[in-house]
C-alpha cells in the first residue's frame, strides 16, 4: 500500500514528464515497427518465391535476435552516435525476425492444393499473392506484428540508456536511486502499453479476413500516426537541449533543484554518465550535468558554467565506514587518512582522464599515484579478514576503490574485496547500512541532499560553506546510522553544468544564470 | 482439338514422362491410368504448363500453348484436382466466380452463371451461394470445385483424380451425376485416375502409362481385347471380366448379330450402347423365348441370351473355335 501511495504521488508530481515519456515510447516502438514491416513483409514474400534465400535470411534475422539488446545498442553507438537513431535501428532489427518469419511461414502454410488450384484455373503469380496467399496468411502475419510490437515496447525501455527517451528514463533513474516508485512509474506504463497494443492488433485481426484491402491502409495510417508520437513532445519543448543522467533527474539536489533555483527550462534527454560527455562534444545536446573532476572536461574542450546561485552543495569526497568498523579496525582509519587532503580537483581530473580517455586500468592509475606520493607499500596480507569496498558506477569511484584497497593491503593485515560498480548512490548506501559493504567513497553534498532528509532551511543556510556541510553530514550520519565519515580526500566533485567551449565563447555564457533567455 | 506431341519430363537423371503423345477430338474423354509414379499426373500438368515439359509440346486448336499468355491459356482450360483446393476465405459464389471475375465479366452475368452451374450440380443456389467451403461436405466441395472449373465455359477440362477425395459410395453417385451435368456435355476432358473402373466407365480413350511411357492408347475395349503387351494384360487382369462385360457393348458386337427378324417371338428393345453385362442381365429376366433387338444407324439386329454368351466367348478367345 505504501508503495502504491508513493507511486501515485510520483506519477502526479511528474505528470508532464510521464506523458512525454509515454509518447516517446510509443513513437520509438512504432517508427521501428513500421520500418521493420516495410522491409520484412516484402522480404518474407520474396523468400517464399526464392526458397534458396529463405534459410540465410531467416538465419540472419535469427542471429540478430540473439544479440543482447544492451550489446546491440553498444555496437550501434560508434556508428550512429547516441539518441534516437541507434535506438530505432536496434528496435528495427529486433522487429525484423518475427515479421519476416511469420510472413514467410504464413504464406508457406497456405494449403498447397489451394495454390495449385489457383494457378491451374489461371490466376497470375500476383493475383495468387494478393487474392489467395496474403489474405490466408494474414492471421499469421498479424501474429508476427503483435510479437514484434510487444518486443519493441519492451526493448524500447533500453532506449533511455542511449539518450533516446521513453519510459526507460524512469526505470533507469529509479534503479540508480533505488527508488521503487520511480521504477514502477516507468515499468507499469510500459507493460500497459505492451498489453494495449497487443490487444488492439488482436481486435483488428479478428475482423473478417475479407476486409484486408480496407484494413491495410487504416493500419498503415494508424502506425504512421503513432510513429510521429515521438516528435510531439519535442515539437513544443522549449529550452536548452540538455542531457542529464538518470540519477541527476531523480535526485533532490539534481534537476528539480537546478530548475527551481535558476528558473530555467530544459528540453531534457536522459543519458547515461558514460555517454553524456561525448554527446555534448558531438553536439547531440548543448548542456550536460557533468562532474567537475571528470577527465573529459579538458579532453573534449568543455566549459563549466559557474554555479552562481549555489544550486549545488559542495561535494567533497570522503571514505565512509559502516557502523563499528572504526572501533574494530582503527588501523584502517589510519591507512585511509594517509590520503586526506592529498587529491586536489586537478589531480583527480588527471587521474580520471587517464582512465576515461587513455583507457588505463584504475588499478594501475591508483598504484602510480601512491608510488608518486611515496605511499605505496607491497601487499602484506596473508589471508586476514576481508573488507568489502563498494563503489558507484563511474571511473572516479573505481580509482578511489583501488586507492583504498591498495592502502589497506599495504598498511594493515586485512584483505580487501573490491565491489566496484554496485549501482547508484542509494544502492551503495543501503548496502553500507546493512553491513554488506564495509566502506565506499561518498560525497558531502550527496550525503546532505540525497541520503539525509535535510530540511531545506538548514541546507540553504550551510550550502555555501564546505566545512559546515562536512560537519553536519558527519554528525548526522553518526547519529542516525552509526556511519563514520573520515577526512575528506581534498577534491570537490560537484555537479556542474557544462557546455562546449566554443559555444560558451560565441554566446558569452559563463554562469548558469546566463542560460536564462 | 488438344494434342500432345512427344511430351517428356526429366528431373535430373530421373525421367518422369518419356515421349508421350495423344490426340483428342472435341467431346472425347481421355483417361490416363497406370501404377503410381507412372507419370500420369505429370503428363496432365504439362497440358496447362503447371509443369514445363523438358521436350515436346501441347497444341490446342492448332496452336502451341507455350506460345500463348500463360494465364489466358489456363483460363480456357478447366482444372479440377483431387484435393479440390477451394479458396477457404471465399464463399461458394466467390469461388465459382473466380475465373469470370478475372475475365472481367459483368457482375450480373457472373451471378447468373454461378446460379445456373450450382443448380445443374445439385447445389440449390439459395442454400449454398453464401456458404464457406468448410461448411460443406466432401461431395459438395467437389461439386463446387467442378463448378469453378466450368464457370467460364472452357472447352477443355483437365481433371486430376476428380473423385479421389470421396468415399466409394459417394464416388459412384458423383460419377453418375457428373455424366448428367449439362455444362459438361461436349467438353473435351483429360482425366487422371487410379480407378480402372472409373476410367472404363467415363472415358472414350484410355492411355495406360508405365515408367513414363505410354503402353497403350486406345478405346477401352481395345485395351481389353487387343492388349498391346503383357503389362497391359496384367494390369487389367484382375478387373478384366467385369470390365469386359461393361465395356463391350451391343454396338461393338453389332456386325455379328442376326439380321433376320425372328417370327412370333417377344422382342426386348435395347439401346446399342448397352454394355453386354446389362444386356445379359435384362434378357435373363425375361422368358427363355424372348429375343433382344437393337438398332444402329438405320439397320436392325436380333439376338438371344445364349447367343450373347457365345459371341462373348468368341470375342475374348477367337482361337477357341
Amino acid at each position: 500500500m505504501e508503495q502504491l501511495k508513493l507511486l501515485v504521488e510520483f506519477m502526479a508530481d511528474n505528470q508532464a514528464k510521464l506523458l512525454e515519456q509515454v509518447l516517446e515510447h510509443i513513437g520509438l516502438t512504432f517508427i521501428s515497427l513500421l520500418l521493420a514491416a516495410l522491409v520484412a513483409m516484402p522480404l518474407g514474400i520474396l523468400i517464399t518465391r526464392r526458397q534458396r534465400l529463405a534459410g540465410s535470411f531467416l538465419g540472419l534475422a535469427g542471429i540478430l535476435q540473439t544479440v543482447p539488446s544492451i550489446a546491440l545498442l553498444g555496437f550501434l553507438i560508434p556508428i550512429l552516435g547516441i539518441g534516437v537513431k541507434p535506438a530505432i535501428v536496434a528496435l528495427f532489427l529486433y522487429a525484423l525476425l518475427p515479421i519476416l518469419r511469420n510472413t514467410y511461414t504464413g504464406i508457406q502454410e497456405v494449403d498447397a492444393s489451394v495454390k495449385e488450384a489457383a494457378l491451374g484455373i489461371g490466376l497470375s503469380q500476383g493475383q495468387l499473392l494478393r487474392q489467395v496467399e496474403l489474405p490466408l496468411a494474414l492471421p499469421v502475419i498479424f501474429a508476427g506484428l503483435r510479437t514484434a510490437t510487444v518486443i519493441n515496447v519492451g526493448v524500447a525501455t533500453l532506449a533511455a540508456y542511449i539518450g533516446a527517451g521513453g519510459l526507460g528514463e524512469f526505470i533507469f533513474g529509479g534503479i540508480a536511486l533505488n527508488n521503487t516508485a520511480m521504477i514502477l512509474a516507468g515499468a507499469l506504463p510500459a507493460a500497459a502499453l505492451a498489453v494495449l497494443f497487443d490487444q488492439l492488433l488482436a481486435l483488428l485481426q479478428r475482423g473478417k479476413v475479407g476486409n484486408f484491402r480496407r484494413k491495410g491502409p487504416v493500419l498503415l495510417a494508424a502506425v504512421a500516426l503513432l510513429s510521429s508520437a515521438y516528435f510531439w513532445p519535442q515539437a513544443y519543448a522549449p529550452g536548452w537541449k540538455a542531457g542529464f543522467p538518470p540519477e541527476f533527474m531523480g535526485r533532490k539536489d539534481g534537476y528539480r533543484n537546478l530548475v527551481e533555483t535558476y528558473g530555467l527550462q530544459f528540453n531534457t534527454t536522459v543519458l547515461n554518465n558514460a555517454l553524456m560527455y561525448s554527446a555534448l562534444k558531438e553536439g547531440e545536446v548543448d548542456v550536460i550535468s557533468g562532474y567537475s573532476t571528470d577527465g573529459r572536461v579538458k579532453a573534449y574542450e568543455l566549459a563549466i558554467l559557474e554555479d552562481d546561485r549555489h544550486a549545488f552543495p559542495p561535494y567533497y569526497c570522503t571514505p565512509i565506514l559502516r557502523r563499528g568498523l572504526m572501533e574494530e579496525h582503527p588501523e584502517v582509519v589510519e591507512a585511509l587518512n594517509l590520503l586526506a587532503g592529498r587529491i586536489g580537483d586537478s589531480t583527480m581530473a588527471l587521474l580520471n582522464y587517464r582512465v576515461d580517455f587513455e583507457h588505463e586500468s584504475p588499478d594501475a592509475v591508483a598504484r602510480d599515484f601512491l608510488i608518486a606520493h611515496g605511499l605505496w607499500r607491497p601487499d602484506r596480507t596473508q589471508g586476514g579478514e576481508t573488507l568489502i569496498i563498494g563503489s558507484k558506477i563511474f571511473s572516479e569511484q573505481y580509482i578511489l576503490v583501488e586507492l583504498f584497497s591498495q592502502l589497506i593491503n599495504g598498511y594493515t593485515d586485512l584483505d580487501t574485496d573490491a565491489r566496484p560498480g554496485l549501482g547508484g548512490t542509494k544502492i551503495c548506501f543501503d548496502a553500507l547500512v546493512a553491513g554488506e559493504v564495509d566502506l565506499y567513497p561518498e560525497y558531502t553534498g550527496t550525503g546532505l541532499q540525497v541520503l539525509l532528509n535535510t530540511p531545506d532551511s538548514v541546507a540553504r543556510e550551510i550550502i555555501t560553506d564546505a566545512d559546515a556541510v562536512y560537519g553536519y553530514v558527519k554528525k548526522q550520519f553518526k547519529e542516525q546510522y552509526g556511519i563514520d565519515w573520515l577526512l575528506p580526500l581534498g577534491f570537490n566533485n560537484t555537479y556542474a553544468l557544462m557546455i562546449r567551449e566554443e559555444m560558451g565563447t560565441k554566446l558569452r555564457l559563463e554562469r548558469v544564470s546566463d542560460l536564462a533567455w | 482439338m488438344i494434342e500432345a506431341r512427344h511430351l517428356s519430363k526429366r528431373y535430373g537423371d530421373f525421367t518422369a514422362v518419356d515421349d508421350v503423345s495423344f490426340r483428342l477430338e472435341p467431346g472425347q474423354t481421355l483417361a490416363l491410368i497406370g501404377p503410381s509414379g507412372c507419370g500420369k499426373t505429370t503428363t496432365l500438368k504439362m497440358a496447362n504448363r503447371l509443369i514445363r515439359p523438358t521436350a515436346g509440346s501441347v497444341w490446342v486448336n492448332g496452336k502451341d500453348v507455350a506460345e500463348q499468355p500463360l494465364e489466358d491459356m489456363r483460363r480456357r482450360m478447366g482444372y479440377v484436382i483431387q484435393d479440390i483446393g477451394l479458396f477457404p476465405h471465399y464463399t461458394v459464389a466467390q469461388n465459382v466466380g473466380v475465373v469470370p471475375r478475372l475475365l472481367r465479366w459483368a457482375p450480373a452475368r457472373i451471378r447468373q452463371r454461378v446460379g445456373e452451374l450450382l443448380e445443374q450440380l445439385g447445389l440449390p443456389p439459395g442454400q449454398f451461394l453464401e456458404k464457406y467451403p468448410h461448411q460443406l461436405s466432401g461431395g459438395q466441395q467437389q461439386r463446387v470445385g467442378i463448378a469453378r472449373a466450368l464457370a467460364a465455359d472452357p472447352p477443355i477440362i483437365l481433371m486430376d483424380e476428380p473423385f479421389g477425395a470421396l468415399d466409394p459410395l459417394t464416388r459412384q453417385q458423383a460419377r453418375r451425376d457428373f455424366r448428367e451435368v449439362e455444362a459438361l456435355k461436349n467438353k473435351t476432358i483429360i482425366m487422371v485416375t487410379h480407378d480402372i473402373e472409373e476410367a472404363f466407365e467415363m472415358a472414350s480413350l484410355i492411355g495406360l502409362l508405365k515408367g513414363g511411357r505410354m503402353q497403350q492408347l486406345g478405346p477401352p475395349e481395345a485395351l481389353l481385347l487387343e492388349p498391346a503387351n503383357g503389362f497391359v494384360r496384367e494390369f487389367l487382369a484382375e478387373k478384366a471380366g467385369q470390365l469386359e462385360l461393361q465395356s463391350i457393348t451391343l454396338a461393338s458386337l453389332f456386325p455379328r448379330l442376326r439380321q433376320e427378324e425372328p417370327v412370333g417371338a417377344p422382342i426386348l428393345e435395347l439401346a446399342p450402347h448397352t454394355p453386354l453385362l446389362y444386356a445379359i442381365h435384362h434378357l435373363a429376366k425375361e422368358g427363355r423365348h424372348t429375343w433382344g433387338g437393337t438398332q444402329l444407324s438405320g439397320s436392325r439386329r436380333y439376338f438371344q441370351l445364349d447367343e450373347l454368351f457365345h459371341l462373348f466367348r468368341q470375342t475374348l478367345a477367337p482361337w477357341s473355335n
